[in-house]
């Protein structure tokens, strides 16, 4: 009989007023007996549209079934049979607008807590020692990815196990791209990232670091010098957008790239015993209302900053956050400026940031999003108290690889086009996936992305075998 | 890892290393620069590559002990590895433009080491280069027997004349320019406040500036967007649009400003990478030298 309990059991977690002084992870998740409760909530659906929600279609009922079974490596090969990244996606993937939002039991209650019990299944095979698939025998093909961030792990891990030569090639010193440079320790270790790209090494993925295409190697040299039949571009959209606001430059004014970069990719929160610093002042403002905006406020809390406040230009309603990265953050003591848009940073005689002026905004017509668009409220101009300035308000796609590529068609804001069915671009053999394609999105949209090249560049390269 | 093929001690704070990177040394141009990380607790910063030897495959970085890295590299050794080292970054300097003009290359302290590429650069492709250099003393002389091929006339400045020739790189330039000489173009490229001083100097004259930024940054690669710089009113990033910029359109208020806002992390850093007995140590080890 499945367990019928209306709601989602929680998962362990650090107490709010301990954990936004730590770096640690949040959640604990499931230990094995919550975890086979939670799994027996799942009525095995016979035509399964969760599985339908979820862009890499990881089996889910399969492998819940096997949870309620106890045996978890088993149902870790489910998982990984379409998912390179389980215990990345168990974490920080949008269940809610995915497989759980299809989930038949949330018609009347929660869902199952299908993201939850990914995390367990993954933790615990990583824990006991989970075997990575034997690869097919190489098929002598060569494949080049451009970026070791979800995208192109995706698209590499499947490649590989089809028997494909296949380098990643990452410009900065370790791959993982969003998951070690993005997305807090506290949200997603990052000893668990590098375990999960080892299991990808372990099946001969070869990793390249300090390579930036475009500048150390180009595109055409990939394919004339270095013999690749096939290039997959994962490059991401690395480059931050700014207000274009007076006062942006000053000191003390982030892009959120930068501010968590310098916390996760630098370890800056460990400063001077390592040797990259940063400056969170003690009223700390987050412009922005997306998780990077979540992210880059919870770690400047954990930072020691006393005030830190999410200033976003519609309500709550519309944030573009997870409501779960809300709620944490609500949790944590951050504090919601909504309706609010700042017009000008000021700075002190020095060129470092001491205040803000702000607008109050309210919502009219829906624009192009299908949000309300904010308007100024007139005659709401008031002064906010802060030292730092991290803006967050997104990125766009970096066009290095765009100027340095002949025949590689892009979007006037710089995404490459590509045929969505298979990723392929406008240049012949180059592939293209993830947020260098769509402009910032997720982790699991970028993977599923990556799968979908590595089909494609299967079909192409296995014509001729 | 990168092995650190040869390391000259050019004077006391400013030292050359050759470093194997043949991919980088096969693509260099002028005015690019590399990001290079020691170790694992290490921060990533940019340098500029002072040349490039293709044939062994290496990148030559010159750099001044200013700050707790650059401490920290001058410590390794002949046959050490870095851990990291990628580029090459940014944009590279126009150099075929000048081809047939009159360009006086500028260069300041440990500036010389980034205006000797470009010189070469630009006397190579055919270009009537002039090289004004500036340095504090006679003791700080950096690279002059090679800039002295690098160009048709070489003029040496000290700020303390023990050169016998006492002045700043503008009055030199001051000086040419009063003699009669056509400048084309000026680059410029050494401490803010030289550059800011030769632009000011240069923008009533109408001679185009040319001046190489070299800003805070992560990634070099546009990620982070560290390196802002204003230019002509727009926001730059030195790392993918530069890091050359028309130094007559650059906010030097705001460039000297950004440059200064880690000094007392800076300065924290230094304190507790610099202690006696590492020096001690690395006395023994290099036999003093």
């Amino acid at each position: 009989m499945p367990n019928m309990r209306m709601t989602k059991l929680p998962a362990r977690e650090q107490d709010p007023n301990v954990r936004n002084k730590n770096f640690f992870e949040v959640s604990q998740g499931y230990d094995e007996e919550m975890a086979i409760d939670e799994a027996k909530r799942c009525l095995n659906c016979k035509h399964k549209p969760c599985v339908a929600g979820c862009p890499v279609n990881v089996r889910i009922p399969e492998f819940i079934q096997l949870v309620t079974e106890g045996k978890f490596m088993e149902a870790y090969d489910v998982i990984r049979s379409t998912n390179a990244l389980p215990a990345v996606c168990g974490r920080v993937c949008p269940q809610e607008t995915q497989c759980e939002e299809k989930c038949v039991r949330g018609i009347k209650g929660e869902p199952v807590a299908i993201g939850r019990l990914e995390r367990f299944v993954a933790d615990y095979a990583m824990a006991h020692g989970a075997k990575s698939a034997i690869p097919q025998p190489d098929n002598g093909k060569k494949v080049a990815i451009v970026g070791g961030g979800p995208a192109g792990l995706t698209c590499a891990g499947d490649l590989r196990k089809l028997g494909y030569e296949v380098t990643i090639y990452e410009a900065l010193h370790t791959p993982g791209g969003v998951l070690v440079y993005g997305i807090p320790e506290f949200r997603l270790p990052k000893q668990l990232v590098r375990d999960e790209i080892k299991t990808l090494q372990d099946i001969g993925v070869k990793i390249e670091t300090n390579m930036v295409i475009g500048r150390t190697i180009t595109m055409d040299e990939l394919f004339e010098e270095e013999h690749y039949d096939a290039v997959f571009i994962g490059s991401g959209a690395g480059l931050p957008r700014f207000q274009k606001i007076p006062g942006e430059n000053l000191n003390g004014v982030y892009s959120a790239n930068e501010f968590l970069t310098r916390i996760n990719l630098m370890k800056a929160y460990t400063f001077p015993e390592t040797d990259t610093p940063i400056q969170v002042g003690k009223n700390v403002a987050v412009v922005g209302g997306g998780n990077v905006a979540m992210d880059a406020a919870r770690s400047a809390k954990r930072l020691g900053a006393e005030n830190v406040y999410i200033i976003y230009r519609r309500s709550e309603a519309e944030m573009p956050a997870r409501v779960e990265e809300v709620h944490h953050a609500k949790e944590e003591g951050i504090i919601f400026k909504m309706l609010t848009n700042p017009t000008e940073i000021l700075g002190d005689e020095t060129g470092h940031v001491n205040g803000m002026t702000c607008v109050e905004m309210e919502l009219g017509e829906p624009d192009a999003s299908g949000r309300r668009r904010p308007v100024v409220k007139p005659g709401s101009e008031h002064p906010v108290d802060v030292n730092t300035v991290v803006i967050a308000i997104g990125n766009s796609p970096n066009p290095l690889i765009k100027n340095t590529t002949p025949g590689l068609e892009t979007q006037k804001w710089g995404g490459i086009i590509v045929n969505e069915e298979s990723g392929k671009t406008s240049r012949e053999h180059v592939y293209a996936g993830g947020d260098t394609v769509t402009g910032a999105a997720t982790v699991i949209l970028a993977m599923g992305a990556g799968k979908t090249a590595a089909k494609a560049i299967h079909e192409e390269l296995s014509q001729n075998l | 890892m990168n092995k650190i093929v040869t390391r000259r001690t050019l004077h006391e704070t400013v030292t050359l290393m050759e470093v194997e990177a043949p991919y980088i040394a096969r693509k260099a141009k002028a005015g690019q620069f590399i990001i290079l990380r020691i170790d694992e607790e290490g921060e990533r910063i940019p340098l500029t590559i002072a040349g490039t030897d293709q044939e062994k495959g290496t990148v030559t970085i010159i750099f001044q002990k200013v700050g707790a890295t650059t401490q920290r590299l001058d410590c390794l050794n002949e046959n050490d590895f870095l851990l990291d080292f990628v580029g090459p970054l940014g944009t590279p300097s126009e150099i075929d433009e000048w081809k047939g003009k009159k360009v006086a290359v500028i260069g300041g302290g440990l500036g010389v080491a980034i205006a000797y590429p470009q010189a070469k650069a630009l006397h190579e492709a055919g270009a009537d280069v002039d090289i004004i250099v500036g340095f504090r003393n006679a003791s700080l002389f950096i690279l002059v027997d090679e800039l002295e091929v690098a160009c048709n006339n070489l003029y040496v400045v000290t700020d303390d004349g023990s050169n016998g020739n006492k002045g700043f790189t503008t009055t030199a330039l001051q000086e040419q320019i009063n003699a009669g000489v056509k400048y084309d173009c000026v680059i410029a490229i050494g401490p803010m406040a030289m550059m800011r001083a030769v632009c000011n100097m240069t923008k009533p004259l109408g001679i185009p500036t040319v001046v190489s930024m070299n800003p805070i940054m992560i990634d070099g690669t546009g990620m982070c967007g560290g390196c802002r710089v204003t230019v002509g009113g727009e926001t730059k990033f030195a790392c993918v649009d530069g890091p050359d910029f028309d130094g007559h359109l650059v906010d030097w208020d705001e460039a000297i400003s950004r440059s200064r806002m880690y000094k007392k992390e800076e300065q924290l850093s230094t304190e507790k990478h610099s202690c006696n007995l590492m020096d001690v140590e690395l006395q023994t080890k290099r036999g003093g030298n």
